[in-house]
Protein backbone atom coordinates (compact mmCIF):
# COMPACT_ATOMS: atom_id res chain seq x y z
CA UNK A 1 0.00 0.00 0.00
CA UNK A 2 2.65 2.35 -0.39
CA UNK A 3 1.38 5.39 -1.87
CA UNK A 4 3.74 7.08 -4.15
CA UNK A 5 4.50 10.47 -2.30
CA UNK A 6 5.58 9.00 0.45
CA UNK A 7 9.15 7.96 -0.78
CA UNK A 8 9.73 11.39 -1.34
CA UNK A 9 10.54 11.39 2.25
CA UNK A 10 13.46 10.55 4.58
CA UNK A 11 13.67 9.51 7.71
CA UNK A 12 16.47 9.54 9.89
CA UNK A 13 16.29 6.67 12.43
CA UNK A 14 18.56 6.93 15.51
CA UNK A 15 18.61 3.92 18.18
CA UNK A 16 21.91 2.45 20.12
CA UNK A 17 19.64 -1.04 20.10
CA UNK A 18 20.63 -3.11 16.97
CA UNK A 19 17.33 -4.77 16.98
CA UNK A 20 15.41 -1.91 17.50
CA UNK A 21 17.31 -0.27 14.18
CA UNK A 22 16.17 -3.23 12.34
CA UNK A 23 12.57 -3.17 13.06
CA UNK A 24 12.06 0.38 13.08
CA UNK A 25 14.00 0.23 9.47
CA UNK A 26 11.72 -1.97 8.22
CA UNK A 27 8.72 -0.41 9.94
CA UNK A 28 9.50 2.74 8.01
CA UNK A 29 10.66 0.84 4.85
CA UNK A 30 7.10 -0.73 5.13
CA UNK A 31 5.60 2.13 5.27
CA UNK A 32 7.23 3.46 1.74
CA UNK A 33 9.58 6.06 3.68
CA UNK A 34 13.09 6.15 2.52
CA UNK A 35 15.13 5.52 5.89
CA UNK A 36 18.55 5.99 7.23
CA UNK A 37 19.56 4.25 10.77
CA UNK A 38 22.70 5.28 13.13
CA UNK A 39 23.31 4.32 16.34
CA UNK A 40 23.76 7.28 18.21
CA UNK A 41 22.97 11.06 18.77
CA UNK A 42 26.22 11.92 17.74
CA UNK A 43 26.53 10.22 14.32
CA UNK A 44 22.79 11.74 13.78
CA UNK A 45 23.97 15.22 14.48
CA UNK A 46 26.76 14.27 11.76
CA UNK A 47 24.61 12.88 9.14
CA UNK A 48 22.29 15.88 10.03
CA UNK A 49 25.26 18.10 8.45
CA UNK A 50 26.20 19.27 12.03
CA UNK A 51 29.40 18.42 12.47
CA UNK A 52 32.54 19.93 10.79
CA UNK A 53 34.37 16.15 10.00
CA UNK A 54 33.53 13.66 7.35
CA UNK A 55 33.18 10.97 9.83
CA UNK A 56 32.03 8.05 7.53
CA UNK A 57 29.32 6.35 9.30
CA UNK A 58 28.15 2.87 7.62
CA UNK A 59 24.62 3.07 8.05
CA UNK A 60 24.40 5.87 5.10
CA UNK A 61 24.88 4.09 1.88
CA UNK A 62 25.01 6.26 -0.38
CA UNK A 63 25.52 9.61 1.17
CA UNK A 64 28.59 12.13 1.93
CA UNK A 65 27.97 14.55 4.20
CA UNK A 66 30.48 17.25 3.67
CA UNK A 67 29.82 20.52 5.31
CA UNK A 68 26.26 21.12 4.16
CA UNK A 69 23.83 18.10 4.62
CA UNK A 70 23.09 16.71 1.16
CA UNK A 71 20.22 14.36 1.75
CA UNK A 72 17.27 16.16 3.09
CA UNK A 73 15.81 14.28 6.15
CA UNK A 74 12.22 14.90 6.94
CA UNK A 75 11.88 13.44 10.13
CA UNK A 76 13.93 12.13 12.76
CA UNK A 77 13.30 9.45 15.22
CA UNK A 78 15.03 8.70 18.26
CA UNK A 79 14.96 6.70 21.11
CA UNK A 80 14.64 8.74 24.13
CA UNK A 81 17.68 7.73 26.47
CA UNK A 82 21.03 6.49 24.42
CA UNK A 83 24.51 6.49 26.36
CA UNK A 84 27.29 9.15 24.62
CA UNK A 85 24.31 11.92 24.56
CA UNK A 86 21.98 13.13 27.27
CA UNK A 87 18.34 11.89 27.15
CA UNK A 88 17.18 15.33 25.35
CA UNK A 89 20.37 15.57 23.88
CA UNK A 90 19.40 15.18 20.37
CA UNK A 91 16.30 16.69 20.07
CA UNK A 92 17.99 20.00 22.01
CA UNK A 93 20.40 19.88 19.22
CA UNK A 94 18.42 19.59 16.43
CA UNK A 95 16.23 22.31 18.01
CA UNK A 96 18.54 24.76 19.21
CA UNK A 97 20.34 25.06 15.22
CA UNK A 98 18.98 27.27 12.89
CA UNK A 99 19.73 25.17 10.01
CA UNK A 100 17.74 22.11 11.19
CA UNK A 101 15.15 23.53 14.29
CA UNK A 102 12.45 22.69 11.46
CA UNK A 103 12.88 19.18 10.87
CA UNK A 104 9.95 17.30 13.32
CA UNK A 105 11.58 15.16 15.79
CA UNK A 106 9.55 12.02 17.20
CA UNK A 107 10.77 10.09 20.87
CA UNK A 108 10.60 6.72 21.51
CA UNK A 109 10.52 5.28 24.63
CA UNK A 110 10.22 1.61 25.93
CA UNK A 111 9.09 3.59 29.33
CA UNK A 112 6.12 5.32 30.09
CA UNK A 113 6.67 8.22 31.96
CA UNK A 114 4.78 11.46 31.84
CA UNK A 115 6.54 14.09 32.89
CA UNK A 116 9.38 12.41 30.35
CA UNK A 117 6.59 12.68 27.91
CA UNK A 118 5.89 16.09 28.60
CA UNK A 119 9.04 17.13 28.83
CA UNK A 120 10.05 15.68 25.30
CA UNK A 121 6.85 17.79 24.16
CA UNK A 122 8.17 20.62 25.52
CA UNK A 123 11.43 20.38 24.40
CA UNK A 124 10.03 20.82 20.48
CA UNK A 125 9.44 17.11 20.21
CA UNK A 126 6.19 16.66 17.90
CA UNK A 127 5.47 12.70 18.72
CA UNK A 128 6.33 10.41 21.59
CA UNK A 129 5.99 6.15 20.65
CA UNK A 130 5.82 4.18 23.27
CA UNK A 131 8.26 1.15 22.30
CA UNK A 132 7.90 -1.33 20.89
CA UNK A 133 6.80 0.82 18.06
CA UNK A 134 4.05 -0.52 15.77
CA UNK A 135 2.66 -0.05 12.07
CA UNK A 136 -0.31 2.05 13.51
CA UNK A 137 2.14 3.85 15.38
CA UNK A 138 3.80 5.62 12.10
CA UNK A 139 0.57 6.87 10.46
CA UNK A 140 0.82 9.61 13.32
CA UNK A 141 4.83 10.73 11.49
CA UNK A 142 2.95 11.84 7.77
CA UNK A 143 1.42 14.96 8.91
CA UNK A 144 4.67 16.29 10.52
CA UNK A 145 6.65 15.70 7.54
CA UNK A 146 4.08 16.90 5.30
CA UNK A 147 4.04 20.26 6.70
CA UNK A 148 7.49 20.90 6.39
CA UNK A 149 7.28 19.83 2.46
CA UNK A 150 4.73 22.28 2.72
CA UNK A 151 7.30 25.07 4.15
CA UNK A 152 9.51 24.36 1.53
CA UNK A 153 7.37 23.56 -1.06
CA UNK A 154 4.62 25.75 -1.18
CA UNK A 155 1.43 23.52 -1.74
CA UNK A 156 2.38 21.70 -3.86
CA UNK A 157 1.29 19.21 -1.79
CA UNK A 158 -1.44 16.01 -2.32
CA UNK A 159 -1.77 14.22 0.42
CA UNK A 160 -3.72 11.22 0.47
CA UNK A 161 -4.42 10.74 4.64
CA UNK A 162 -3.37 12.59 7.49
CA UNK A 163 -3.54 11.13 10.74
CA UNK A 164 -4.09 13.15 14.08
CA UNK A 165 -1.69 12.68 16.91
CA UNK A 166 -4.68 12.38 19.70
CA UNK A 167 -2.70 10.12 21.90
CA UNK A 168 -0.17 13.66 23.23
CA UNK A 169 -0.50 15.02 26.59
CA UNK A 170 1.13 18.51 25.80
CA UNK A 171 1.42 20.66 22.69
CA UNK A 172 4.17 23.02 21.85
CA UNK A 173 3.30 26.40 20.39
CA UNK A 174 1.46 25.61 17.24
CA UNK A 175 3.02 26.10 14.09
CA UNK A 176 1.22 28.99 12.10
CA UNK A 177 2.29 27.98 8.98
CA UNK A 178 -0.26 25.72 7.34
CA UNK A 179 -1.57 26.58 4.26
CA UNK A 180 -4.52 25.55 2.11
CA UNK A 181 -4.35 21.45 1.37
CA UNK A 182 -5.66 20.82 -1.98
CA UNK A 183 -7.28 17.40 -3.07
CA UNK A 184 -9.26 15.78 -0.20
CA UNK A 185 -8.48 12.14 -0.70
CA UNK A 186 -9.02 8.62 0.67
CA UNK A 187 -10.25 8.72 4.63
CA UNK A 188 -8.57 7.60 7.91
CA UNK A 189 -10.43 4.75 9.15
CA UNK A 190 -8.91 5.94 11.94
CA UNK A 191 -9.85 9.84 12.37
CA UNK A 192 -13.16 10.73 14.04
CA UNK A 193 -15.60 12.21 11.87
CA UNK A 194 -14.81 15.54 10.97
CA UNK A 195 -14.76 17.82 8.04
CA UNK A 196 -14.27 20.96 8.50
CA UNK A 197 -14.22 20.97 12.28
CA UNK A 198 -11.16 23.75 12.90
CA UNK A 199 -12.02 25.24 16.25
CA UNK A 200 -9.22 28.37 16.90
CA UNK A 201 -9.36 27.51 20.34
CA UNK A 202 -6.96 24.11 19.78
CA UNK A 203 -3.24 25.15 20.52
CA UNK A 204 -2.74 22.48 17.88
CA UNK A 205 -4.59 22.38 14.96
CA UNK A 206 -6.23 19.71 13.41
CA UNK A 207 -5.08 18.41 10.63
CA UNK A 208 -7.84 16.33 8.33
CA UNK A 209 -8.68 15.56 5.09
CA UNK A 210 -10.06 18.72 3.65
CA UNK A 211 -8.47 21.68 5.71
CA UNK A 212 -5.91 23.51 7.97
CA UNK A 213 -6.33 26.04 10.05
CA UNK A 214 -4.23 28.69 8.89
CA UNK B 1 5.49 -39.21 -0.14
CA UNK B 2 8.37 -36.95 0.85
CA UNK B 3 6.19 -36.76 4.64
CA UNK B 4 6.52 -33.02 3.23
CA UNK B 5 2.84 -32.32 3.41
CA UNK B 6 1.89 -28.58 3.26
CA UNK B 7 -1.28 -28.52 4.96
CA UNK B 8 0.08 -30.59 7.63
CA UNK B 9 2.72 -28.18 8.15
CA UNK B 10 0.85 -25.22 8.26
CA UNK B 11 -1.15 -26.94 10.73
CA UNK B 12 1.59 -27.71 12.52
CA UNK B 13 3.11 -24.21 12.81
CA UNK B 14 0.08 -22.53 13.62
CA UNK B 15 -0.41 -25.02 16.64
CA UNK B 16 3.19 -24.41 17.53
CA UNK B 17 2.30 -20.46 17.27
CA UNK B 18 -1.60 -20.82 19.61
CA UNK B 19 0.47 -22.66 22.00
CA UNK B 20 3.58 -20.10 22.49
CA UNK B 21 0.49 -17.14 22.65
CA UNK B 22 -1.87 -19.12 25.03
CA UNK B 23 1.51 -19.87 27.30
CA UNK B 24 2.40 -15.67 27.30
CA UNK B 25 5.93 -16.93 25.80
CA UNK B 26 5.36 -14.63 22.91
CA UNK B 27 2.88 -11.66 22.66
CA UNK B 28 1.62 -9.28 19.72
CA UNK B 29 4.57 -7.98 19.16
CA UNK B 30 5.98 -11.22 17.39
CA UNK B 31 2.81 -11.17 15.08
CA UNK B 32 3.76 -7.31 14.59
CA UNK B 33 7.47 -8.49 13.13
CA UNK B 34 5.26 -11.34 10.78
CA UNK B 35 3.55 -8.54 9.37
CA UNK B 36 6.39 -6.96 8.62
CA UNK B 37 7.84 -10.13 6.78
CA UNK B 38 7.17 -9.66 2.60
CA UNK B 39 8.49 -10.60 -0.43
CA UNK B 40 11.09 -7.67 -0.01
CA UNK B 41 12.38 -9.05 3.12
CA UNK B 42 11.17 -12.51 3.12
CA UNK B 43 13.66 -13.56 6.45
CA UNK B 44 12.98 -10.59 8.24
CA UNK B 45 11.93 -12.56 11.09
CA UNK B 46 14.16 -15.10 11.37
CA UNK B 47 17.24 -12.42 10.83
CA UNK B 48 15.87 -10.31 13.87
CA UNK B 49 15.38 -13.50 16.12
CA UNK B 50 18.73 -14.40 15.47
CA UNK B 51 20.49 -10.98 16.12
CA UNK B 52 17.88 -11.47 19.31
CA UNK B 53 19.82 -14.41 20.34
CA UNK B 54 23.29 -13.19 19.28
CA UNK B 55 22.70 -10.22 21.94
CA UNK B 56 20.72 -12.13 25.09
CA UNK B 57 23.17 -14.23 24.93
CA UNK B 58 25.67 -12.10 25.89
CA UNK B 59 23.55 -10.76 27.82
CA UNK B 60 23.46 -13.73 30.36
CA UNK B 61 27.04 -14.74 30.27
CA UNK B 62 27.65 -10.57 31.39
CA UNK B 63 24.88 -11.18 33.64
CA UNK B 64 26.00 -14.63 34.88
CA UNK B 65 29.88 -13.15 35.28
CA UNK B 66 28.59 -9.74 37.15
CA UNK B 67 26.57 -11.61 39.87
CA UNK B 68 29.27 -14.38 40.46
CA UNK B 69 32.34 -11.34 41.36
CA UNK B 70 32.92 -10.89 45.19
CA UNK B 71 30.60 -8.90 47.07
CA UNK B 72 32.60 -5.57 46.90
CA UNK B 73 33.24 -5.59 42.97
CA UNK B 74 29.06 -6.81 42.90
CA UNK B 75 28.18 -3.73 40.43
CA UNK B 76 24.12 -3.90 40.42
CA UNK B 77 24.32 -0.75 38.50
CA UNK B 78 25.91 -2.48 35.41
CA UNK B 79 23.27 -5.33 36.23
CA UNK B 80 20.22 -2.64 35.72
CA UNK B 81 22.48 -1.50 32.59
CA UNK B 82 22.36 -4.81 30.89
CA UNK B 83 18.97 -5.45 31.99
CA UNK B 84 17.36 -2.70 30.47
CA UNK B 85 18.76 -3.65 27.40
CA UNK B 86 17.78 -7.47 27.44
CA UNK B 87 14.20 -5.85 28.27
CA UNK B 88 14.09 -3.50 25.67
CA UNK B 89 15.08 -5.91 23.31
CA UNK B 90 13.17 -8.88 24.41
CA UNK B 91 10.19 -6.03 24.35
CA UNK B 92 10.60 -5.14 20.51
CA UNK B 93 10.91 -9.58 19.43
CA UNK B 94 7.78 -10.00 21.61
CA UNK B 95 9.05 -12.32 24.25
CA UNK B 96 6.93 -11.71 26.85
CA UNK B 97 7.79 -14.09 29.39
CA UNK B 98 11.47 -13.15 29.06
CA UNK B 99 11.29 -10.05 29.36
CA UNK B 100 9.12 -10.19 32.35
CA UNK B 101 11.38 -12.25 33.99
CA UNK B 102 14.07 -9.14 33.11
CA UNK B 103 11.81 -6.65 34.83
CA UNK B 104 11.67 -9.05 38.19
CA UNK B 105 15.09 -9.43 37.95
CA UNK B 106 15.57 -6.15 37.66
CA UNK B 107 13.68 -5.04 41.09
CA UNK B 108 15.90 -7.10 42.84
CA UNK B 109 18.74 -5.31 41.38
CA UNK B 110 17.30 -2.61 42.41
CA UNK B 111 17.13 -3.58 45.63
CA UNK B 112 20.72 -4.97 45.88
CA UNK B 113 19.13 -8.20 46.32
CA UNK B 114 22.15 -10.66 45.31
CA UNK B 115 19.95 -13.71 46.25
CA UNK B 116 17.11 -12.59 44.55
CA UNK B 117 19.28 -11.93 41.30
CA UNK B 118 20.70 -15.11 41.38
CA UNK B 119 17.48 -16.92 41.20
CA UNK B 120 15.96 -14.73 38.58
CA UNK B 121 19.00 -15.01 36.46
CA UNK B 122 18.66 -19.20 36.91
CA UNK B 123 14.38 -18.64 35.24
CA UNK B 124 15.71 -15.74 33.28
CA UNK B 125 18.32 -18.48 31.76
CA UNK B 126 16.48 -21.77 31.59
CA UNK B 127 13.02 -19.23 29.75
CA UNK B 128 15.51 -17.94 27.41
CA UNK B 129 16.25 -21.98 26.44
CA UNK B 130 12.62 -22.46 26.25
CA UNK B 131 12.39 -19.40 24.31
CA UNK B 132 15.25 -20.41 21.84
CA UNK B 133 14.01 -24.02 21.59
CA UNK B 134 10.55 -23.01 20.60
CA UNK B 135 11.21 -20.61 17.94
CA UNK B 136 14.06 -22.67 16.25
CA UNK B 137 11.09 -25.23 16.13
CA UNK B 138 8.70 -22.88 14.68
CA UNK B 139 11.72 -21.41 12.08
CA UNK B 140 12.26 -25.11 11.27
CA UNK B 141 8.84 -25.54 10.13
CA UNK B 142 8.47 -22.78 8.34
CA UNK B 143 11.37 -24.02 6.20
CA UNK B 144 9.82 -27.06 5.93
CA UNK B 145 6.79 -25.18 4.37
CA UNK B 146 8.80 -23.39 2.14
CA UNK B 147 10.23 -26.49 0.87
CA UNK B 148 7.45 -28.36 0.64
CA UNK B 149 5.94 -25.79 -1.46
CA UNK B 150 8.96 -26.17 -3.83
CA UNK B 151 8.49 -29.37 -4.29
CA UNK B 152 6.51 -30.16 -7.76
CA UNK B 153 4.86 -33.64 -8.74
CA UNK B 154 3.46 -34.55 -11.95
CA UNK B 155 -0.40 -35.42 -11.90
CA UNK B 156 -1.24 -38.22 -13.72
CA UNK B 157 -4.68 -38.94 -15.05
Amino acid sequence: MGMAADSEFHVLAVDDSIIDRKVIERLLKTSSYQVTTVDSGSKALEFLGLREDDGINPNTPSVSPNNHREVEVNLVITDYCMPGMTDYGLLKKIKESSSLKNIPVVIMSSENVPSRISRCLEEGAEEFLLKPVKLSDLKKLRPHMLRTKIKSHNGKQEPEELGMPDEKIGFPSPKQEEQQQQQPQSKNNKRKAMEEDVSPERTRPRLNGITTMV
Amino acid sequence: MLGLDADQLRADMNRLLAFLFHQGILDEQFLQLQQLQDENSPNFVSEVVNIYFHESEKLLRNLRSLLTMDRELLSFDKIGIHLNQFIGSSSSIGAQRVRNICVAFRAASDNNNRTGCLRSLEVLEHEHCILKNKLHELFQIEQQILLAAAVRYPVLN
